[in-house]
């Protein structure tokens, strides 16, 4: 929208230009007795500061996501919650997040969901299969003392099989320590 | 290792032998004599100079170049390069020039035949004492021609137990898990393939994340675990029949899947509302008991050889260490007790060590430590070792090790720790298991 408002702006803006330049060719090139008017290409100038001021863009997308949808959770909810190294306890910072869960869930009642544990590759895969049960489990916990139905959520750890961030390194440890709640069904 | 071989011509050898003698007297398993003896149980000894020609016949020299690899990687014999034999194409039916072999100062020879009959591969071989002019051993052996690796690893074995009084490992198989596709969206399948690294192939279809498979002490059968996001499963899968069988459906996640000595039992971790418990599945009844019941993480059980006992891993303290218990689930108590992280316990199939896991600061190792925690020795260290495996004759451990953002490869480390080096698989692999000795 915004680029064909342009456009149009800059094309008439041309032709006055093509017209202004032709008068003044007008004026030169025909051999007139010499009088003393005023040019008519003076009076005939474009009206720059009259022109009528572009109209702002409308940009077209579609509605947000659909609520209920496995989509609305992810991007205005969020899915995932992180864990301090070798620990299952439910941070701080990730309360506001499993709260937003749990309203989202209990809005929500026919949607069914996994909760996903996940461990960083410090630690060997049977150790970390049993910590990202348990991470998973403590995300169930907080969301069924939310109110969550606990019929409604299953666990699965994937120990450190399915890290979110392939690097090695602090920072990509710490995103791998996680618990994602993935929805598995009632979703719109 | 020790070499204790006598020539009483040469004064440099009998003052070397007194020496070698003083300390075998005190570590040889059987009684040393005259002749070569190469001890498994000292890792600061040169290995013992072997020469192995080509033997006679069509693949003869195949054969011999897997019986030089095998004995190379072993860490306790130095194969010579052929291009210094002085002697050639030696037959195993006429006596070697023990002079020409002397000159490069090889002190054990193995020269072999090969002959096709039919469909038939026959390999006659002999294992002479080059400085006691004698033969220490003569076997044949009979298979057919697409059989002469196994054939090879046979005749390593022999070659390895005459010379060390052990079992030898060389005969043997490897599971593991073969891991592509790169970081994030990784294919694990389970693959098989001969302890040098030879004949690989695939075993699953990469269908399902599959990790951890073990292998029976007495068959070959292996049991491992299957991981999709709806559920986990432990499985039994017979490698001679192909056939495959779930353990059965639990509540709960099921991991870390090992046999009971004798084949008949499977012990595996339950996990349930984020508690991992280790139980034991009677495979002929199908009942199973549970063993732990802590609230803590308790995984990775491995049996001691006689099935008495079983070492595992739990966090029950604060941090994982390795627990020991009754096969009934009795009397656990902790045996680790150095600073770290310890997991992966498994018990030596000679039931004289526990090797595990160590996570110190931010390194990671292999170590050995007797049953009651004694002794404690760690055998590697890097970014991310994980995992070991022992050979039938608990002197070799296989595990994964793997850099910084790189994929995991399969190594082995001698009991000793001094011999580390990569398995020749060019792949990448991880959560090896070794097999006991084929038939």
């Amino acid at each position: 929208m915004i680029r064909s408002v342009t456009g149009s702006t800059l094309f008439r803006l041309a032709l006055m230009g093509v017209a202004t330049a032709s008068l003044a060719a007008c004026a030169t090139k025909k051999p007139m007795p010499i009088r003393n008017d005023p040019p008519p290409a003076q009076t005939q100038a474009p009206p720059r500061t009259e022109l009528p001021p572009a109209q702002p863009g409308v940009t077209q997308l579609p509605t947000g996501a659909l609520p209920g949808s496995a989509q609305d959770f992810v991007v205005n909810v969020g899915d995932r919650v992180y864990f301090d190294t070798d620990s299952h306890d439910v941070r701080e910072d990730a309360k506001p997040l499993l709260d937003a869960q749990s309203t989202w869930l209990r809005r929500y009642g026919s949607v069914a969901v996994r909760i996903e544990g996940n461990a960083d590759e410090r630690g060997t895969r049977e150790y970390n299969l049993a910590l990202g049960a348990r991470r998973a489990n403590s995300v169930r916990d907080y969301l069924v003392a939310q109110g969550v139905t606990a019929d409604r959520i299953a666990t699965i750890s994937f120990g450190k099989e399915s890290p979110v961030d392939s690097g090695s390194g602090e920072a990509s440890w710490d995103k791998n320590r996680n618990a994602r709640t993935a929805i598995v069904s009632g979703a719109n | 290792m020790t070499r204790t071989l006598r020539n009483p011509a040469n004064r440099l050898r009998v003052m070397l032998f007194a020496l070698i003698w003083a300390v075998a007297a005190l570590t040889l398993v059987r009684p040393a004599h005259a002749e070569i003896e190469v001890n498994v149980n000292r890792g600061d000894v040169q290995p013992l100079p072997v020469a192995v020609p080509a033997f006679g016949g069509a693949q003869g020299a195949d054969i011999a170049q897997v019986i030089a690899a095998n004995l190379q990687r072993s860490g306790l014999f130095r194969p010579l390069d052929p291009a210094s034999f002085v002697e050639k194409n030696l037959t195993a039916a006429v006596q070697p020039r023990f002079a020409d072999w002397k000159t490069i100062n090889a002190q054990a020879l193995v020269n072999g035949q090969i002959t096709v009959e039919g469909d038939k591969l026959k390999v006659d071989f002999r294992l002479w004492d080059v400085f006691q002019e004698k033969q220490m051993l003569g076997l044949q052996f009979t298979s057919s021609p697409e059989n002469w690796r196994r054939v090879a690893h046979k005749i390593s074995d022999a070659v390895y137990e005459r010379l060390t009084g052990e079992k030898g490992y060389f005969d043997t198989r490897v599971v593991f898990v073969a891991e592509s596709g790169g970081r994030g969206k990784i294919i694990k399948r389970l693959a098989i393939m001969d302890q040098d690294g030879a004949n690989p192939s695939y075993l699953t279809g990469g269908d399902s994340i599959v990790m951890t498979p073990r292998f029976s002490a007495n068959s070959q059968e292996i049991t491992y675990m299957s991981l999709r996001p709806e559920s986990s499963s432990i499985f039994l899968f017979n490698l001679e029949t192909t056939r495959r069988e779930s353990l059965g459906a639990f509540a709960g996640m099921v991991f870390a899947p090992r046999f009971s000595p004798d084949g008949g039992k499977v012990a595996f971790s339950v996990e349930r509302r984020g508690n991992s418990d280790i139980f034991l599945m009677n495979l002929s009844s199908r009942t199973s008991t549970r063993l732990t019941s802590d609230p803590a993480i308790d995984t990775s059980a491995s049996f001691s050889p006689d099935g008495a006992k079983i070492v595992f891993n739990s966090d029950r303290g604060g941090s994982p260490q390795l627990y020991l218990m009754g096969a009934d689930g009795s009397g656990q108590r902790r045996i680790s007790n150095g600073g770290g992280r310890y997991t992966t316990p498994v018990w030596s199939p000679t039931g004289e060590f526990i090797a595990f896991t160590k996570q110190t600061g931010g390194e990671f190792h292999i170590g050995v430590m007797r049953p009651d925690g004694s002794d404690e020795r760690l055998l590697t260290t890097s970014y991310l070792d994980e995992g070991p495996t022992w050979a039938p004759n608990g002197r070799v451990l296989m595990f994964s090790r793997e850099t910084p953002g790189g994929p995991p490869k399969l190594w082995t480390v001698d009991v000793t720790g001094r011999i580390l080096q990569p398995v020749p698989y060019p792949g990448a692999g991880s959560d090896p298991a070794w097999s006991p000795l084929l038939n």
